[in-house]
């Protein structure tokens, strides 16, 4: 099954991926590959079969509504790339 | 055709945050009002390697929910992850439920001027909100503040089972009140603790095919609701009288315009990439977990109405207005079995109490008397040991210090004068001055009665029997 | 005999005994590091002072007669995807490069509070995502047995470690194989613990029904030795399981003798190397004259695996990866013009190759309309792979078979060939559909000297039988007696 270049841009759209010509190339390619090759799985029947979305069955876990302490906003934000006062910064939103 | 001859369909859906102490997957608070990203940690940070756990309050909150709105509630439910970007999300994905709700196939009844009205509701389910973006910070920039990330929301869709800007507006009350009640949600609009998207669609009369739908967000008012139903209902019928097509999408409504318009372009058209969330198992809840929260599950709102009017038989108007909060009802039956005559309490109620809350700005759980010390002034309103009109300065003082009506009643000299020797020297004085006005009243000027009784209640500071004072002149005057 | 050389066992031991301290255990492994590392390139980052800091602490302890654990004081690495609080943690991606945890990673906390001085991150393919260390945006590991060799990925840099003795032991991650492989490209011992068995609270995420931490070590006692601090209930993972924690070492040297050991025929499928079967051949004969029993099965579903793996795994990673955007943390592109570009030119400089397109194909399998055909037709699938497993179980006790197909090839060989790297893994991936637990202990070498492992795979939950089993054999072929020539 190939992947055509329209649908690698329409994926890296989605994905939020800046490709470069050279790379859009490439992936329509490998992905291609990957996609034959996985196309194996279209033969078997599977009608009746039910998903494993969670390797094991493990009961819900719930936890007590206490509230813990937050992090200081000092430590939330040490990692930012850019911020002001509290808040994480990010080039103006247009709707 | 005209407007008429099209019929609205419209389905809501509300995003109801939920009064729990902490968020949905961590133990962050859920206060609101905080400094940007007080109230964040690892987890709702969206950093690298962490995980959810889900809140178990949250849980049944969704339950009391379902049950109170008569869903099936789902023996297994399952999480999903829906895949967008927005600096708001932080893991670019918001943990919800998408194939397998909590609960299903419930209803609720609204009022509408044909009657009542079953309005069906699709499914309730849980999820996590997101936080807050300001756009207008200057500089370029836009401010990320996730405090509100992760704040647990149930997500409420009813079936596009409306037929008018009334009717949604209706359902969206009834649904608040049930909420509310419920005591999982604040019920406030203007904090976006409730909040409503509408997706609204018309057809030709007669029709049973619904055309496209758009929906219409940032409805944060019972008035935004119905202005922008109208405005969009109109609006679809325009484009299709003028030989266009609607187009699905989003549009916001513009508060200060009073139009709405279009939000996302179509090449953005979403893509949520809903799969099965992999950090939650699904969510298993027992029979006897829900048959233990049904048990648990307050009177509703109409319910608590209707056993208002049939119980105390109270006028409908007097039963909406003591049940439109359950503390105020609460407070109502607690006086109501200290003190019989219930129509005369709900005059007290509607008359004094709810003004003084309001003027106060204060709610009923900050009433400082008892239900007991009501019925205690009540009582002596009834014994005519304090006046009607002085009763209710007593209240005004006891709303303000809580203390008993006989104190107050005794401290400021407000008892009522019941005495017939004391009220007839004073009669004897009045009608000894006024003898031109004796004339009057006996050449058949029945009104110059009135005078009298002011000249007496004045002469005794209001205090007098009002029933005495009337028997004793009507006998002076001859009557 | 060096200081390194030493067993993590064999150091407790002298530890406790007085014979060594801790920091002096600690200064060899950071001298060996210097020394050996330029050529090995295993580690990211060393943390000298807190390794040195948490060995002092340990002989105190340890003077006090108060250890925290019987690995009390023996040094250990860990893979660069481990959140470990206050020291850079990169996913050996550019994405991540200067992120500094404010949090321990669960396990991490637990090998703290045992008391173990953490040596540093260890290099790994970005994200995990990956089978010979090459994916790294920083650089490739090299092997200690063949430098122009790949030790394996994705915790090649663990194995390389372990290997090359410059540390004591190493955590590792295994989504498809990455625990397992390495340490069989690397002639030391992986387990990947049942799926839920080792809490993955602050493990920077590929896939997360699949991923599971487990310990990398030089011998199988050594192996139940950490996983006794790895395996406990962790309430911050709601896939962590709640089932007791047994002693691992109990029943380690209690042979084979009347086990039953099924030898799946579908993962001796043509495309073998001849030595590498043959070595694992070797070992089979070796259970059947230790007094195990063999068994021929079949897990009919294997050669679905492949491509059931390279669906779901993709997908899961293309949503655990959208979460580097460049708002919170890490890698932002500062050029970028509006909200679009900082998303797209931040993960199109942060990513490499490999993880560009597990997201690509992630993206694709989940996106409307290829759904059904893809994801879920692959989660499908994977039930019936774990079905194989719950069916072979109930005739045999554990199933033995290779880990690769190959012995460790040329770094480069396979750079440019996803689909042929991606066949590296058809021996590993089943295990991880099916969350059952998995082991690699070496089994013998190439003639041109290269480790083999043999991999032993059990029923859920069954670590302690995986490494008596791994045991029984290493006590005949204590191969790990073999130090890597570096």
């Amino acid at each position: 099954m190939a992947l055509t270049l329209e649908q690698v841009r329409h994926v890296a759209t989605l994905a939020r991926l800046a490709l470069t010509p050279e790379e859009e190339q490439r992936l329509s390619t490998q992905l291609s590959a990957v996609l034959d090759a996985v196309t194996q799985l279209q033969s078997l029947d599977v009608e009746n079969v039910e998903p494993t979305s969670h390797a094991t069955l493990t009961a819900s876990l719930l936890r007590e509504d206490v509230t813990r302490p937050s992090l200081p906003p000092e430590k939330s934000l040490a990692n930012a790339p850019a911020k002001s006062g509290t808040s994480f910064a990010v080039p103006k939103i247009i709707e | 055709m005209p407007v008429s001859d099209f019929q609205p369909v419209i389905g809501l859906e509300v995003h109801a945050q939920l009064l729990t102490q902490s968020k949905i997957f961590c133990g962050c608070s859920t206060a609101f009002g905080a400094e940007p990203n007080r109230n964040t940690c690892p987890v709702c940070l969206g950093m690298p390697g962490v995980l959810p756990v889900l809140n178990e309050r949250v849980v049944d909150f969704a339950i009391r929910t379902g049950l109170a709105l008569e869903c099936r509630v789902n023996a297994k439910s399952v999480w999903s992850r829906k895949n967008y970007f927005y600096p708001d999300l932080p893991k670019g994905y918001q943990i919800t439920q998408y194939d397998l709700p909590i609960c299903e196939h419930g209803k609720l009844l609204i009022d509408t001027p044909q009657g009542e009205k079953l309005i069906r509701v699709r499914r309730i389910h849980m999820e996590e909100d997101a936080g807050k973006s300001v756009h207008d910070a200057g500089g370029g920039q836009s401010l990320v503040d996730l405090n509100r990330a992760g704040v647990p929301l149930l997500e409420i869709v009813s079936e596009p089972d409306l037929r008018d800007a009334d009717e949604a507006v209706e359902y969206l009350k009834a649904l608040r009140d049930v909420l509310v009640y419920l005591g999982v949600n604040d019920g406030n609009l203007d904090e976006g603790s409730f909040r409503c998207d509408a997706n609204v669609s018309v057809m030709p009369k007669g029709s049973s095919t619904y055309g496209q739908r758009c929906e219409l967000k940032n409805l944060n008012s019972f008035r935004f609701v119905k202005q922008a139903i109208e405005y969009e209902i109109s609006r679809q019928v325009d484009v299709i009288e003028s030989g266009g097509k609607v187009d699905q999408e989003t549009r916001l409504w513009d508060v200060n315009k009073g139009v709405s318009r279009s939000m996302r372009s179509k090449e953005d058209a979403h893509d949520y990439r809903y799969f099965p969330e992999p950090d939650l198992p699904p969510l298993h809840v027992t029979t006897e977990v829900i048959e233990a929260v049904g048990h648990a599950l307050p009177e509703l709102p109409r319910a608590k109405l209707q056993r208002f009017v049939s119980q105390y038989g109270l006028p409908a108007y007097d039963a909406r207005i003591l049940t439109a909060e359950r503390p105020l009802a609460d407070f109502f039956e607690a006086c109501a079995l200290r003190y019989p005559d219930a129509k005369k309490l709900s005059n007290w109620f509607l008359g004094e109490l709810l003004r003084l809350l309001k003027e106060e700005g204060s709610t009923v759980s900050s009433v400082r008397f008892t239900p007991a010390q009501l019925a205690e002034l009540l009582g002596a309103v009834d014994q005519g040991t304090v006046s009607a009109n002085a009763g209710k300065d007593v209240l005004a003082e006891m709303f303000l210090t809580g203390r008993s009506a006989p104190d107050i009643i005794a401290e400021k000299g407000l008892a009522q004068v019941s005495d017939t020797g004391a009220i007839e020297a004073v009669v004897d004085d009045i009608l000894a001055k006024n003898a031109g006005e004796i004339e009057k009243y006996r050449a058949g000027k029945k009104q110059v009665f009135g005078f009298f009784v002011g000249q007496v209640m004045r002469a005794m500071k209001g205090k007098g029997n009002p029933a005495l004072v009337n028997e004793l002149l009507k006998k002076k005057l001859g009557d | 005999m060096q200081l390194t050389d030493l067993t993590m066992l064999e150091l407790a031991e002298k530890l406790a005994a007085g014979q060594v301290s801790s920091v002096e255990a600690t200064r060899a492994c950071l001298e060996r590091i210097q020394r050996v590392d330029p050529k090995i390139r295993a580690f990211l980052r060393v943390d000298e002072a807190g390794a040195l800091a948490a060995a002092e602490a340990s002989d105190a302890r340890r003077k006090a007669g108060t250890p925290a654990s019987p690995l009390d004081g023996v040094p250990v690495g860990l893979k660069d995807l481990f959140l470990t609080e206050g020291l850079e943690t990169t996913a050996g991606s550019r994405v991540l490069e200067g992120f500094v945890p404010p949090l321990d990673a669960t396990v991490v906390r637990l090998l703290r509070e045992a008391g173990l001085p953490l040596l540093g991150k260890l290099n790994l393919d970005e994200f995990a995502m990956g089978s010979s260390n090459e994916s790294s945006a920083y650089f490739p590991t090299h092997n200690p047995w063949d430098v122009t060799r790949t030790p394996g990925g994705s915790s090649g840099g663990s194995a390389a470690a372990v290997a090359a003795r410059e540390v004591f032991g190493a955590l590792g991650t295994d989504t498809g194989g990455s625990i397992r492989q390495p340490a069989a490209f690397t002639n030391t011992v992986g387990l990947k613990p049942t799926y839920g068995r080792v809490s993955r609270y602050g493990v920077i995420a590929y896939a997360s029904s699949l991923d599971q931490p487990g310990p990398m070590t030089r011998t199988v006692a050594d192996a139940a030795a950490l996983l006794q601090i790895l395996a406990q209930h962790d309430p911050k993972d709601s896939t962590s399981a709640p089932v007791k924690t047994p002693d691992y070492s109990a029943a380690l040297e209690q042979g084979v003798r009347g086990l039953k050991l099924g030898v799946p025929r579908e993962y001796f499928a043509q495309g073998m190397e001849e030595e590498v079967e043959a070595s694992v051949r070797a070992a089979l004969r070796e259970y059947e004259r230790l007094g195990a029993t063999l068994v021929d099965v079949s897990l009919p579903h294997t050669q679905y695996a492949l491509a059931t793996y390279y669906l779901i795994a993709p997908a899961e990673a293309s949503s655990n990866l959208a979460r580097y955007d460049g708002v919170r943390y890490g890698l932002r592109a500062k050029d970028a013009r509006g909200l679009k570009e900082l998303y797209s030119l931040t993960r199109e400089r942060g990513f490499g190759p490999e993880v560009k397109r597990r997201i690509m194909l992630g993206t694709y399998a989940l996106s409307a309309g290829y759904y059904d055909a893809y994801y879920l037709r692959a989660q499908k699938v994977r039930t019936l792979i774990r079905e194989d497993f719950t069916r072979v179980f109930q005739d045999v006790d554990a199933l033995v078979a290779p880990i690769s197909p190959v012995a460790p090839f040329k770094l480069g060989e396979k750079v440019d060939d996803p689909l042929s790297m991606y066949l590296m893994d058809v021996y590993t991936l089943p295990c991880n559909l099916a969350g059952v637990p998995g082991l690699s202990v070496p089994c013998g070498f190439t003639k041109a000297g290269l480790p083999v492992g043999l991999q032993i795979l059990g029923r859920a939950f069954d670590e302690a039988l995986l490494l008596r089993i791994a045991r029984a054999f290493e006590r005949e072929h204590d191969f790990f007696r073999r130090l890597a020539p570096i």
